[in-house]
């Protein structure tokens, strides 16, 4: 029994060319890895990056233009690129292979610790030069290509959804904040740095703890000795995670930020949207989600909390904070959030969550009282040793290597559903204190499961649309998609009233019959 | 002593609960794993530890049998149809057996299937739904020739695809129009043959009517109105090669979509006592004629006819709360079947389509239209009223979605058409940041009425 059909003639002649060009572009940042020489940077470095602009914005104008405004799913899961056959192989294999090399063996792209880089890297020089007055360096060279991706993709996905405002609107904006925030303006923020003063790299719109980093003892002391505007922006840091981050998402739901602000979001939603439906929607993997993703905050939360105690010691005249008194303030802080989480919802929480959160509250403590306690150096584990850990596993494996490298595979949320300690925290205000919700309009589904299908977080959002049921998940970055896809106009993302966000009863529209009503008369 | 005098009492008390154990515990048996029946079993073990069975031969577990177009389209595979997931029988005690029943005892109560034991019920549900029609037409068994409502008419789809390059399909309704867009998917001529003078215009008002019409035609389907299948010719293999309109026109065409509406699924119990007539007689409890026999969904036809409705109802909707309702019924609380206000979706390539309420496709005594386009043709409402008291009774709207929520409060509350046009921006469900056109709809309809 076959009920897979052949993909019609997927790949017109214009999408071909344009392939062509894109796939150029790319083999002259291949060769420039391979120390091909360029006598001319500049000009071979505006071909390579012109080129794969231009081939990614053509094959998207020429598989869209001809079309009618609507969802453009025709064949998803007969493509080999989009249906893990061998073109998703071989690009999740090559990204991957990217991936490891960036992050573990950067000298293969031509990065020198002394003198002049070669290589790809050197390629980029001019660009660099041009924005920051700095060599590239291989952050340099991904910034620029994962740029890119975000806007040429970005391109491809407003023309594919051109009938659909909400998702034009949110693609504009994530191009908007990766270009600048992400790119430029932390480039042009290094041209400041002079003599003796100096700003870290910051990407304004990267929160901790997404950016674990933020508070590593050399940017604290970048940002403290770079005077006011430096202080403004350790201070803009951490009222970013504490204050401005709880107050936007009340109002919108994590949306604002994964779906609208974030890089990582950013790449997912636009070169990632032809991967979305890859995403695993059983309830195991539901299960194994939760754990890992609350782990991973867990992590962030005790690797960040040994970090900052283990350099607060080293010099009492240059912090006034206390080891002591940001222990204290960290254990009275985290157990305050609990007792409030367990004292104003604890009847929303499922049992595992509240098992979860109850046993993580006593893992940070114990942690913090065997330290606090014992007297010993540091935590029960070394903090540099921690971060470096959580650096390797955390930034660049899972982040990275899996979590984009796998897009063909895995669906292009792997990282923001399985490992973003930032989706974490959304998502746990998201699920209880927050406006936001996907409202279920009645009783018209008809189960077809092009929600669940096309959620890139799995969520089994028909579980819920065919019992008329408001989708509350802490995981659901507000893309639209599901709503996009919904043949009957079933889903709707709104900013409501808290109240009755969560109707947790089951009762379909239409039908006169109040079940409910009839099982409680019966247990009267 | 003592423990002898307790075991005695222990035993007596276990064989007591056994007893009234025995009463709760019906074995309920349903025929067909559609939405009704599925509904039924669902909510059945919600409110009791009935045994539950549920046949089918079509599928190993329930499938959404709405979607089976976005798997020949590539927008879905067959797993996604699945609403739940296969662990999920189990764990809530309800046994799956595959099979085609092939005739029912209800003397003994027990079914018979085309292979393998007989199976006994106490109470019998009936939920076997919809095959496609065919009103004789000369070569409407050849190969090639085919509707689409099972999963075997989607394999059979898939085969014939092979072979074709050119399709005409018969009939203008829902599934004719989904099955337009398939085709369309895989680069096939069709040709879409019509009785009526616009798509749907049995149900639709005209102007929505020819604007669907139009759009239809848009996505470059050769739409061709008042047009009837005469026969269908055959080639050397037996396989359609052309149809024949009743006009005289041959269409070239290696397959034929039937798709002129469905009929209950009970050919089966042609020759048994059960009483049917379209489909089997039930009354407002969906009983049927037979003590201990329910049938619900497509294949149920109601001996009272409710409100405005049809007497057999082939819509999802329906059949989801006919099995909420008998489920009802079954577990101790005798439930009549009210559907409500009625509604209804679908989609026409790209136009959504949602109604609530009744738009006849014409009016009847006392009754007007208003109907508003957008000028781009991909949106429009229309809403039937009383032309007496202004009581709004029904709106169709395409491109634009509307809450049912608040169409059935209006519903519920004799709204005039007034209230529901001022208010209509409460009831809009698009998306945020879409355009908006209450305003414009409110203006139409205001120079509307100065004209009149």
């Amino acid at each position: 029994m076959s009920l897979t059909g052949d993909a019609p003639k997927s790949i017109n002649t214009q999408q071909k060319i344009a392939s062509l060009l894109g796939v150029s572009g790319l083999i002259i940042l291949l060769l420039a890895s391979l120390n091909v020489s360029f006598p001319n940077k500049t000009l071979w470095l505006s071909i390579a990056l012109l080129s794969i602009i231009g081939g990614i914005v053509w094959f998207a104008q020429a598989a869209y233009s001809g079309t009618h405004p609507g969802i453009k799913n025709d064949g998803v899961w007969f493509k080999s690129m989009s249906n893990r056959g061998y073109l998703a192989w071989l690009a999740g294999i090559s990204l991957t292979g990217f991936y490891v090399i960036l992050y573990f063996f950067p000298e293969y792209l031509g990065l020198r610790e002394e003198g002049d880089n070669v290589g790809l890297i050197a390629l980029f020089d001019p660009l660099s030069k041009l924005l920051s007055g700095e060599p590239a360096s291989q952050w340099f060279v991904y910034g620029t290509l994962y740029t890119i991706a975000i806007t040429a993709f970005g391109v491809k996905f407003l023309w594919k959804y051109r009938h659909n405002r909400y998702e034009k609107i949110r693609t504009y904006s994530v191009m908007f904040f990766q270009t600048s925030f992400a790119f430029l303006i932390p480039e042009f923020m290094a041209r400041l740095n002079g003599e003796g003063f100096s700003l870290p790299y910051y990407d304004l719109k990267n929160i901790w703890p997404l950016n674990y980093y933020n508070f590593e003892q050399y940017r604290v002391d970048e940002f403290i000795s770079a005077g006011t505007i430096g202080i403004a922006l350790l201070l803009f840091g951490i009222a970013s995670i504490f204050i401005i981050t709880p107050i936007l998402t009340y109002k919108y739901g994590k949306r604002w930020y994964c779906s609208w602000v974030c890089g990582c979001g950013g790449l997912a939603e636009t070169a990632g949207d032809p991967y979305r439906h890859l995403s695993d929607k059983s309830q195991f993997a539901w299960r194994v989600e939760r754990w890992v993703v609350h782990s991973v905050l867990v992590f962030v939360v005790v690797m960040t909390t040994a970090v900052v105690y283990s350099y607060l010691g080293d010099d009492p005249s240059k912090y006034w904070l206390t080891r002591d008194s940001f222990l204290i303030g960290v254990g009275v802080f985290l157990t305050l959030l609990f007792a409030g989480i367990w004292y104003f919802k604890r009847e929303e929480l499922e049992k595992d969550a509240r098992y979860g959160a109850i046993g993580y509250l006593v893992i940070i403590l114990a942690l913090i009282g065997l330290h606090y306690f014992s007297g010993v150096n540091l935590f029960l584990f070394n903090a540099e040793s921690l971060r470096a850990t959580y650096g390797f596993l955390i930034g660049a494996i899972f982040s990275g290597v899996i979590g984009t490298g796998f897009y063909p595979i895995f669906g292009n949320r792997v990282w923001c559903r399985f490992g973003c300690p930032m989706a974490a925290v959304l998502g746990m205000q998201q699920r209880l204190f927050s406006k936001f919700r996907i409202t279920t309009n009645g009783g018209q589904c008809i189960s077809c499961g092009n929600c669940s299908t096309y959620c890139e977080m799995g969520i089994d959002v028909r579980a819920y649309a065919q019992k008329g049921q408001n989708i509350v998940r802490s995981s659901c970055v507000g893309c639209g998609i599901c709503s996009a896809v919904c043949p009957r106009g079933v889903l709707k993302l709104e900013n409501g009233s808290p109240k009755n966000r969560i109707d947790s009863e089951e009762g379909v529209l239409g039908d006169n019959v109040d079940l409910l009503d009839l099982i409680k008369q019966k247990t009267k | 002593m003592g423990f002898s005098l307790f075991s005695a009492y222990f035993t007596w008390v276990i064989s007591g609960l056994q007893a009234n154990y025995k009463k709760l515990m019906e074995h309920i048996v349903i025929i067909g794993n559609g939405i009704s029946g599925i509904t039924a079993a669902r909510h059945i073990r919600k409110r009791s530890d009935h045994k539950i069975t549920v046949i089918s031969g079509e599928s190993d577990y329930f499938f959404s049998r709405t979607a089976l177009m976005y798997v020949y389209m590539g927008h879905m595979k067959w797993d996604h149809l699945k609403p739940y997931e296969d662990w999920f029988w189990e764990k809530n005690r309800i046994e799956l057996k595959k099979a085609w029943v092939e005739q029912i005892d209800f003397e003994k109560k027990k079914l018979l299937f085309s292979s393998g034991e007989p199976l006994e019920y106490d109470k019998l549900i009936i939920a076997t739904g919809s095959i496609y029609n065919k009103f004789g037409w000369e070569g409407e068994d050849l190969k090639g020739v085919q509707g689409l409502v099972t999963k075997q008419d989607l394999i059979e789809l898939e085969e014939n695809t092979a072979y074709t390059r050119k399709a005409v399909i018969i009939g203008g309704g829902l599934i004719g129009v989904e099955l337009a867009e398939m085709l369309k998917t895989r680069n096939i001529e069709v040709t879409f043959l019509v009785r009526e003078k616009a798509f749907w215009s049995n149900v639709l008002p005209l102007p929505d009517a020819e604007m669907i019409s139009n759009h239809i035609k848009s996505h470059g389907v050769d739409l061709r109105h008042n047009t009837e299948l005469d026969k269908i010719l055959a080639d050397d293999n037996g396989r359609a090669r052309a149809v024949l309109t009743q006009e005289g026109e041959e269409i070239e065409c290696q397959l034929v979509g039937l798709c002129a509406g469905v009929r209950p699924n009970i050919d089966f119990l042609k020759d048994s006592e059960l009483e049917t007539d379209k489909g089997i007689l039930v009354n407002e409890y969906l009983e049927t004629s037979i003590e201990d026999v329910y049938a619900i969904g497509d294949c149920a036809q109601q001996r009272n006819v409710i409100g405005q409705r049809k007497s057999v109802e082939a819509v999802w909707y329906t059949g989801r709360i006919m099995g909420e309702t008998l489920a009802g019924t079954l577990t101790g609380a005798r439930t009549a079947y009210q559907p409500g206000n009625w509604f209804n979706s679908a989609k026409f390539f790209d136009i959504e389509y949602q109604t609530y309420g009744w738009v006849w496709p014409e009016p009847k005594e006392n009754e007007q239209h208003f109907h508003w386009e957008h000028e781009s043709g991909l949106k429009a409402i229309t809403i039937s009223y009383n032309s007496e008291t202004n009581e709004f009774l029904g709106i169709n709207t395409f491109g634009i979605r509307m809450r049912q929520e608040i169409f059935d409060l209006w519903l519920n509350e004799n709204r005039k058409i007034d209230h529901v046009l001022a208010n209509l921006k409460l009831a809009n469900f698009d998306p945020e940041f879409y355009d908006t056109h209450e305003k414009e709809i409110f203006k139409s309809f205001k120079n509307n009425l100065q004209e009149a």
